[in-house]
């Protein structure tokens, strides 16, 4: 790793307004199985750094020394060729593998990369000097349990979006090239963002992500300045900077882990699920994701704020982000698919 | 003033000396702080100005900064690195190649041609500007590589191309030298020692209360959204500061700064300032701060010093001169003006490049393409076993034979337009105009599906008008067509023609063009312009013979009330699909666009 990688983030906390981004990434990382964010939007809004930020904040976790797939050492069992016992008959159950604590992954999906790089491959440089057939994994064994992010996202080749696609629902990598034949895990969080003027996103893909954040620019001066200020004063000095959040930074990162351990205790009453069906009927979003992703999000952020049940409020504040790419698109509507939710939340929570 | 010899002087220079003195000041600027400007994009045709511009810069950058040049039709490979396959077939072993990303770190990357710089490439060069490194996962490859440099983007587009917005966005400063003669090139009183002393102070200069305030709430009052606007003119003051050879940023600093970086991205001129007065003659230092609140959403200013602000703003709008803000716009500039830039780029990329529908064995032939990377690797297993005699590595080349080869099959991206033509003439009009429209709108529905372009072009009175060129913005093709005007006559030849010539240039492109008339092929104006019957019918009939002799794929729909003869004999010279609009519900329309692209 060079220097550049140790570059310091800009820290969450420091983000000024953005409250509904900021809330969609905490929640993805409270319950990665909601299905990752897209976040889009006008330029210059902080999108990027946003994202970069959440990284730096996330805990550390545990995993199994020498995995390339980070598997953790709590459910070692899986589909990882490395720590899954070659023989189940002689399992190595006695053996107790070394664990590590390392950083959440989040790994950047770089436009320009190619396939051999997502997937995987054979490892060029140990077969061209020793001839060995080694895998060499890819992009997404990096990112198994973590964040895989993909900036301007609507730009991504459709092949690579294709491969995405293809993993993001199954949950593993199956890698069939060269003579190779493997298998690993890859679950991630995708995290998407980008602009829609440079194209609209493919409706699979758009699909795919369980939140969906739209930002726009700050209107108010005040804000526009603070923005900024802070941006500034971070350029100048970043370790200063980060060093004044430290702090908030800390408590932000308690109040997740403490999320995390909270989520399953979170109540959703029979009258929640009520509401969240009501509200997608009213909105004929296809299938029953919208719904499902709309409790999971409102319970992470009942988890988030320490509540013990999913209150209307709960499920009010996360259905734009739950909800609006998931209405059948009317490209001839101007109001948009986020003016649409509002006005069904404010039928449906009224009655 | 930052430099009483460079900055506008009180008496009225010819307006060429003055962009010129701009041009050298943001050459200045530029050169002591590339990075945190971003950039420049530098609207010029090759030419003496041009060159003297560029000479300027390179004498201001210390001479061993590295500066890389990027052609607009630049791969992947070269842009971001990977493999460097002689060097590894060479050595026997991987070696990875730098891209010109990575190889301009802490110097500066020249745009060649930028209007003709690929979305994908501008996307690529914006993020690794953003973040300052590269991140380089190619060919078996896996490097993050620091690329820290400022921009120059050499623009040399007509009215509707502009390099992509997602790349100029982030690059500060903007040069038009369009405009400039030989006789407007002085010496400017720029050294590269006063600069490289600049570039040396600049971490100490400080900014006070109030400057960001100031440069804020102009970007507000110029209807500048992007908050890296006010962010980079910032820069841009303490650079003038530096270069001024103090450590504190002056009022005049962040006047000229706005001038420099606000100015041209305006997209709205405030009240106070009207440029449609002389505005010449008003050098940012004289202008008086207008008895009139120029801004009505601003609270700020008022703190330390009331005025700033006010002056700020007063120094970038005197900056924009009449019409450069149309043109601006045009270039896409504006908040929300895109489009048309880069498309073109984007067609020629795919129908050269297609998308790749993976590697196989196979033998690399005209429109199948050797990947060497693969073919490597194929080779790869085998290299002991191909070198009898010596084991191991020995530096020996790498064998490579037939049955490794591997090439790359290429999906030719079909990327379609649809060129919406519609009879918007009296007849039309007074019946079926608007049912047409709502025809055109649920084709839309469909475009927006396949990800098509839409392009929008009405016929009426004595000619055929393009409202739209091709456009995926689909807000943009409604509001066209809400605008569509209805009346006149009805010069179907020049519609067919126009329709058809859009058709082909789209071809041209690697698009394949899909051509809808809306129409009830009742024709009364002629080729020429001139009302009459049979010779309009004559010369219809002519243009549809012409567009079925170039093969373009197109579609009738008859708006009359019933089923016309005229329109379906037309369709027929046409050998166009014929679709009476009676019969056109959503469905039935989507199957014919369907079936119409499938044959």
């Amino acid at each position: 790793m060079s220097s550049a990688a140790k570059r310091l983030a800009f820290p969450f906390p420091a983000i000024v307004g953005q409250e509904e981004m900021r809330q969609a990434l905490l929640i993805s990382a409270v319950d990665p199985g909601i299905g990752g964010v897209l976040v889009f939007g006008d330029r210059g809004t902080g999108k990027s750094t946003t994202i970069r930020a959440l990284a730096a904040l996330l805990p550390e976790q545990q995993v199994i020394l020498g995995c390339p797939y980070g598997c953790d050492p709590a459910t070692p069992q899986g589909l990882c060729p490395v720590c899954e016992p070659a023989d189940p008959a002689h399992g190595h159950e006695h053996l107790k593998p070394k664990v590590a604590k390392v950083p959440v992954p989040v790994v950047d999906l770089p436009l320009g990369v190619t396939e051999d790089r997502v997937v995987g491959a054979l490892n060029l440089e140990r077969a061209l000097t020793h001839g060995e057939k080694a895998f060499e994994p890819g992009l997404l064994a990096r990112a198994n349990r973590g964040f895989l992010y993909i900036d301007e996202v609507n730009l991504l080749e459709d092949h690579i979006v294709d491969l995405l696609l293809d993993v993001a629902a199954s949950g593993e990598n199956l890698v069939e090239r060269e003579g190779l034949s493997v298998r690993h895990p890859a679950r991630f969080v995708l995290i998407g963002s980008g602009n829609p003027e440079e194209g609209e996103l493919r409706p699979q893909l758009l699909d795919r992500f369980g939140l969906s954040v739209e930002v726009t620019t700050p209107e108010d001066l005040d804000t526009r300045i603070e923005v900024v200020r802070r941006r500034d004063n971070f350029e100048r000095d970043p370790a200063a900077f980060c060093e004044v959040w430290a702090k908030d930074s800390d408590k932000l990162r308690r109040r997740l882990l403490s999320a995390r351990k909270k989520l399953k205790g979170v109540e959703v009453s029979e009258a929640a699920y009520r509401r969240a069906a009501t509200l997608c009927v009213s909105l004929g979003t296809d299938g029953l994701r919208g719904e499902l992703t709309l409790v999971r999000a409102a319970r992470a952020l009942a988890a988030l704020e320490g509540k013990a049940a999913v209150s209307d409020d709960h499920l009010r504040r996360i259905a734009p982000s739950a909800l609006r790419h998931r209405l059948r698109r009317d490209p001839l509507d101007e109001a948009g698919s986020g003016v649409r939710v509002e006005r069904a939340l404010g039928e449906v929570f009224a009655a | 003033m930052p430099d009483s010899a460079v900055a506008p002087p009180s008496e009225d220079p010819p307006p060429g000396l003055r962009a010129w003195r701009t041009a050298g000041l943001a050459a200045a600027v530029f050169a002591i702080d590339p990075r945190g400007l971003g950039g420049v994009v530098l609207r010029a045709q090759v030419g003496p100005v041009r060159t003297r511009w560029t000479a300027l810069l390179k004498a201001l950058l210390p001479a061993d900064l590295p500066v890389r040049r990027v052609p607009a039709g630049i791969s992947d490979d070269r842009l971001i690195g990977g493999l460097d396959l002689t060097a590894t077939l060479r050595s026997g072993k991987p070696v990875a190649e730098k891209g010109l990303l990575a190889e301009a770190d802490g110097g500066v990357l020249v745009l060649a041609m930028a209007e003709r710089l690929s979305p994908a490439a501008a996307a690529r060069i914006a993020l690794t500007l953003d973040s300052g490194e590269v991140a380089v996962e190619r060919d078996g490859l896996a490097a993050r590589l620091p690329a820290r440099f400022g921009v120059v983007a050499e623009d040399e587009g007509l009215a509707d191309e502009a390099p992509p917005v997602v790349l100029t966005e982030r690059l500060g400063l903007f040069l038009d030298l369009e405009r400039l003669s030989l006789r407007d090139l002085v010496e400017l009183p720029l050294d590269a020692e006063k600069v490289a002393a600049a570039r040396a102070l600049l971490s100490r200069v400080e900014v006070g209360e109030g400057t960001l305030e100031a440069l804020c709430g102009t970007a507000v009052a110029l209807g500048i959204a992007s908050l890296r606007a006010p962010l980079r003119a910032l820069r841009a003051a303490c650079a003038l500061a530096a270069l001024s050879g103090r450590t504190e940023v002056e009022d005049a600093d962040v006047e000229t700064a706005a001038a420099l970086v606000l100015a041209p991205r305006a997209t709205r001129v405030p009240m106070s300032a009207q440029p449609n007065e002389p505005e010449e003659e008003t050098p940012p230092s004289e202008s008086e701060p207008s008895p009139e609140e120029p801004r009505d959403d601003s609270d700020a200013g008022e703190s330390s010093e009331p005025d700033l602000s006010d002056r700020v703003l007063e120094a970038a709008a005197a900056a924009i001169s009449r019409g450069l803000l149309d043109k601006l716009k045009l270039a896409g500039q504006g908040p929300r003006g895109t489009q048309t830039a880069g498309t073109a780029g984007v067609a020629k990329l795919s129908l050269r490049r297609g998308r790749p529908i993976g590697a196989h064995a196979g033998r690399p032939r005209p429109g199948v393409r050797l990947n060497l990377v693969e073919t490597l690797r194929a080779a790869a297993p085998w290299q002991r076993l191909r070198r009898p005699g010596t084991t191991g590595q020995t530096g020996a080349r790498i064998a490579i034979r037939a049955e490794d080869f591997r090439v790359t099959r290429f999906k030719q991206r079909s990327e379609t337009a649809t060129i919406f033509a519609v009879d918007a003439s009296g007849s039309t009009a007074f019946n079926r105009l608007a049912e047409a429209k709502g025809a055109v709108e649920l084709l839309l529905a469909d475009c927006y599906v396949r990800r098509d372009q839409v392009a929008l072009l009405a016929f009426r009175g004595s000619t055929a008008e393009l409202l739209l060129p091709p456009t995926r913005s689909l807000v943009r093709t409604k509001r066209a067509l809400a605008a569509l005007p209805g009346g006149g006559g009805t010069p179907l030849a020049a519609g067919i023609d126009a329709a058809a010539g859009l058709g082909i240039d789209l071809l041209r492109r690697g698009i394949t063009p899909l051509l809808v008339f809306l129409t009830d092929g009742q024709a009364n104006i002629a080729r020429d312009g001139q009302p009459g019957r049979p010779q309009a019918r004559e010369d219809a009939e002519a243009a549809a013979r012409r567009l079925a002799n170039q093969r373009l794929t197109a579609l009738l729909i008859d708006t009359s009330a019933r089923p016309n003869e005229k329109a379906r004999s037309l369709a027929a010279v046409m050998e166009a699909l014929y679709l009476p609009l009676p019969q056109a519900d959503a469905r039935k329309l989507d199957a014919a666009v369907r079936a119409t692209l499938a044959g």
